[in-house]
């Protein structure tokens, strides 16, 4: 870095990111950890071992987000496995469709199980899905399946195939062909794609208020509980610690694999025969019902007037409905613009950070990279019960500031603008900087002709996420200050849920189709800017 | 021995091997020559079972083995890059053949130990494949395709990567290795030196068809096409009113009385002799292998051995 930048500009690049992470993230975080180790004189997290209740939501956490892992990856690798055999091109399009579930708002995706449940008949009677285990995992399943397909199908496509052909050619049968050769070398692929499952669904919130019903708790859940329907905040920021000191370990040890991971072998790609014909359909079939049925079924819904299909409740989305303190159109708007504001904190502060791990000291880069990932792994429900809790008094009083949405927004969409920056940034080839000064620009020259055309597709990659994680974004969000002028899509959409009658229900599918087409819109965006396997995500 | 009759490999709607067909005697080495696109890595893999055959079939010892998969074929493969699993060391990396063969674990041990002496890496068992040299890498790429007895070796250029060095010692080396295993090999090459080294017979492809096989001095002699002679190397093409000739690069010496004359536009000392090129007045460009050198610039008479110059009509 000093050779690219003088010194007043490293400290803008420095301090910039240090100061927002610092005070919106780690100072909240700090507070949680103070109060919930005991500082404010209540319960510590070590009281909560002593109540069963609590052990048995500690433990249901753990074990739902294992089982969550194993079933993702059962269904994901074969998947990759027919991905990684794709063309290009294929590749590409497939890595865009299993994207937008990804991105889609927990609340939405909570909506849609619910209504596949009741279409075919598993809302009740003996084999009911609804308020099961069963419900939380399938949908931690649709979340997380992108992240097996897209990480796992892209090394494996890099990885050279000649390896199983030398194997069967030495007398391996296909299956000891994979087991053999080509399992121990996608590993760390498996291994990084499961931390990530494993942390969503360990701290999935959204997905296990709706579908759990009121008897499944995790941590993240029971933090909510605990702080808004029980207003025991001392509890919840014990929880809350308990809950970050998991994560942290968690996602330590993930950033370790992941650099493990950027080991990858030389691509070879001549004539590798597409997987047979059996398997690809097959696999097409799962990703089909998996991804679409509960896509297909929340836009039937939202479409049906009991008697008929018509736009009926689309239009009532202009009427403010009782349980809503405004019309659901206006809190559409609201995300809106609160998901653009959120974006350009995110940008601002993702790219200096970027420029940080990239250029920076190897310590202070490090550093960073981690401080940077940390709130993506930390949970939605932290963030906010933080910034709740810690934000109150002045110099820092963001409770009553408008400001404080998008920055919590922000602080989620952060670390996915410096994940896909910085693989970007460091694929800029030093020699092309040479080249540009050989060839007469200057430093400043050279950057300008050099990185900034580079950088932009990586930034138009993760603005993309940034925006889309905002317009979805519901566990901080439930924590910070209701008034109309705060209320968001997945937030309305909550509360139409959570009230029984058939129109509210109808009225909620046609929110969730809107905000499903303006998340989609924003993948599609987000694709068309990405070339090749950047990053995990 | 091994047998294959009207083979196609297709792409889609390409045709990347057609109507080929081939004998291979037990012990034998047979090169296969082409250019780079030509079909000659295809037929290799049709060979070991990891491309379908559209049309064709193979077989050993008149069983036919076309549908057989690659792992039920007692072929061995050895690839450009060596392919060594990266996960297990040298000694798990030859052995793995012989696990996939159900073979007790001290036979195993026994037999990577002395295919590792034969090919010159005594004691290498565990060290890690990554820290091999090329040359080193390649040995161990041949220990291990030949661990489990194959009847036939197929090698895809397995020579490609390695320094011009490296590559002469195991062009004498390999021949050497065959005979002592008894082991017939196919061997794929876009160079005609190393298959005219390495082969009994050369088989010539263009195009995804076999377009002659035989003994290399044979088919160098006597090219049965054109294709067929400039893929073998000869460059000297003379388009005459009755045909096509195309004179060897041995075909020439220097005589004032010859009745070609030529300007000498480079020579390259070859230590022996000299490879000189050499342009005649209507622009043809020739090429012959030349005992002493003349100088570049100069004017000279070369007469041309007919016996040395092969005619197509």
């Amino acid at each position: 870095m000093n050779r690219l930048f003088g010194f007043s500009t490293r400290s803008v690049l420095v301090v910039v990111p240090v100061v927002f992470i610092g005070a919106f993230f780690l100072y909240p975080i700090a507070t949680i950890l103070w109060r919930g180790l005991g500082g404010g004189g209540g319960e510590t997290f070590l009281d909560l071992a002593a109540s069963s209740r609590q052990r048995d939501i500690a433990w249901f956490t753990i074990w739902q987000a294992i089982a969550s892992t194993v079933l993702t990856l059962a269904v994901g690798i074969p998947a990759a496995s027919v991905v990684a055999r794709l063309t290009a091109r294929r590749q590409r399009l497939v890595r865009a469709l299993v994207t937008v579930p990804f991105v889609l708002p927990t609340v939405v995706v909570a909506a849609a199980f619910t209504e596949v449940f009741s279409v075919i008949g598993l809302d009740d009677g003996a084999f009911r899905f609804r308020h099961t285990v069963w419900a939380i995992l399938i949908a931690h399943v649709f979340f997380n399946y992108a992240v097996v397909v897209r990480a796992v199908g892209s090394y494996w496509a890099s990885l050279d195939h000649r390896m199983e052909e030398a194997a069967r050619a030495l007398g391996a049968r296909p299956w000891q062909a994979f087991r053999e050769v080509t399992l121990p070398r996608l590993r760390p692929a498996v291994a990084a794609a499961a931390a990530i499952v494993f942390l969503f669904s360990f701290t999935s919130f959204g997905v296990v208020l709706i579908l759990g019903g009121p008897r499944r708790a995790t941590i993240e859940t029971e933090i909510y509980r605990q702080a808004v329907t029980r207003v025991d905040l001392e509890t919840a920021a014990a929880l809350a610690a308990l809950q970050l000191v998991a994560v942290l370990t968690l996602v330590v040890l993930s950033t370790r694999l992941e650099h493990r991971r950027l080991i990858v072998g030389r691509g070879a790609r001549s004539s590798r025969r597409p997987a047979s014909l059996g398997w690809r359909g097959g696999n097409l079939a799962i990703g089909l019902v998996l991804l679409g049925v509960p896509i297909g079924v929340l836009v039937e819904r939202s479409f049906s007037t009991g008697g008929g299909y018509g736009l009926d409740h689309y239009e009532a989305l202009g009427e403010r409905a009782r349980q809503l303190p405004a019309p659901a159109t206006t809190a559409l708007w609201n995300s809106v613009v609160f998901a653009l504001a959120a974006t350009a904190i995110a940008v601002l502060v993702g790219l200096l950070a970027s420029l940080v791990v990239v250029h920076g000291r190897r310590g202070v880069a490090r550093i960073f990279d981690l401080g940077l990932t940390l709130p993506l792994g930390t949970s939605a429900v932290t963030i906010g019960f933080g910034m709740l809790i810690a934000l109150d008094e002045p110099p820092l009083d963001l409770r009553t500031s408008w400001w404080i949405i998008p920055i919590a927004h922000a602080l989620v969409g952060v670390p996915f603008v410096v994940r896909t920056m910085v693989p970007v940034l460091r694929s800029i080839d030093p020699v092309l900087h040479e080249a540009a000064a050989v060839l007469g620009a200057s430093p400043a020259r050279a950057r300008r002709e050099v990185d900034v055309p580079i950088g932009m597709r990586g930034l138009v990659v993760g603005a993309g996420f940034a925006f889309a994680v905002s317009l979805g974004e519901f566990g901080a969000t439930s924590f910070l200050p209701r008034r109309p002028e705060n209320l968001t899509a997945p937030i309305a959409l909550f509360r139409l849920l959570s009230t029984p009658g058939d129109l509210l229900q109808g009225q909620a599918m046609a929110l969730s189709v809107v905000l499903m087409v303006l998340v989609a819109t924003a993948v599609l965006v987000i694709e068309s800017g990405r070339r090749g396997n950047e990053g995990l995500l | 021995m091994l047998a294959l009759r009207g083979v196609e490999v297709r792409f889609g709607e390409v045709r990347a091997v057609a109507d080929t067909n081939l004998d291979l005697a037990a012990g034998e080495m047979l090169a296969f020559l082409g250019p780079s696109g030509c079909g000659k890595s295809t037929l290799l893999r049709a060979i070991a079972g990891l491309e379908p055959l559209a049309a064709g079939t193979i077989s050993l010892d008149g069983d036919d083995i076309t549908a057989d998969a690659p792992e039920a074929r007692p072929f061995g493969l050895m690839f450009q890059d060596h392919a060594l699993f990266p996960h297990r060391d040298v000694g798990q990396n030859v052995e793995f053949g012989l696990r996939m063969n159900e073979v007790a674990s001290a036979t195993r041990r026994e037999r990577v130990g002395e295919l590792l002496e034969l090919v010159g890496l005594a004691g290498y068992e565990r060290r890690a494949v990554t820290t091999l040299s090329g040359g080193e890498a390649q040995r161990v790429a041949l220990a291990r395709a030949l661990a489990p007895a194959p009847r036939v070796l197929l090698l895809d250029e397995p020579l490609g990567s390695l320094d011009r060095h490296l590559r002469d010692r195991l062009i004498g080396e390999l021949p050497a290795v065959l005979d002592a295993t008894g082991t017939a090999a196919i061997h794929v090459t876009h160079d005609h030196d190393e298959a005219f080294a390495l082969g009994d017979r050369v088989g010539v492809m263009h195009d995804g068809r076999l377009h002659q096989t035989d003994p290399p001095a044979e088919i160098w002699a006597a090219p049965r096409s054109l294709v067929v002679a400039r893929i073998l190397g000869h460059t000297n093409v003379i388009e005459g009113l009755d045909g096509i000739e195309v004179w060897r690069s041995d075909a020439a010496v220097m005589d004032p009385a010859g009745d070609v004359e030529a300007t000498v536009e480079r020579v390259h000392f070859r230590g022996v002799d000299h490879d000189v090129r050499l342009r005649t007045a209507d622009g043809t460009s020739l090429r012959f292998v030349l005992a002493t050198a003349p100088a570049v610039g100069s004017s000279v008479r070369l007469r041309i051995n007919p016996a040395r110059v092969i005619r197509f009509d």
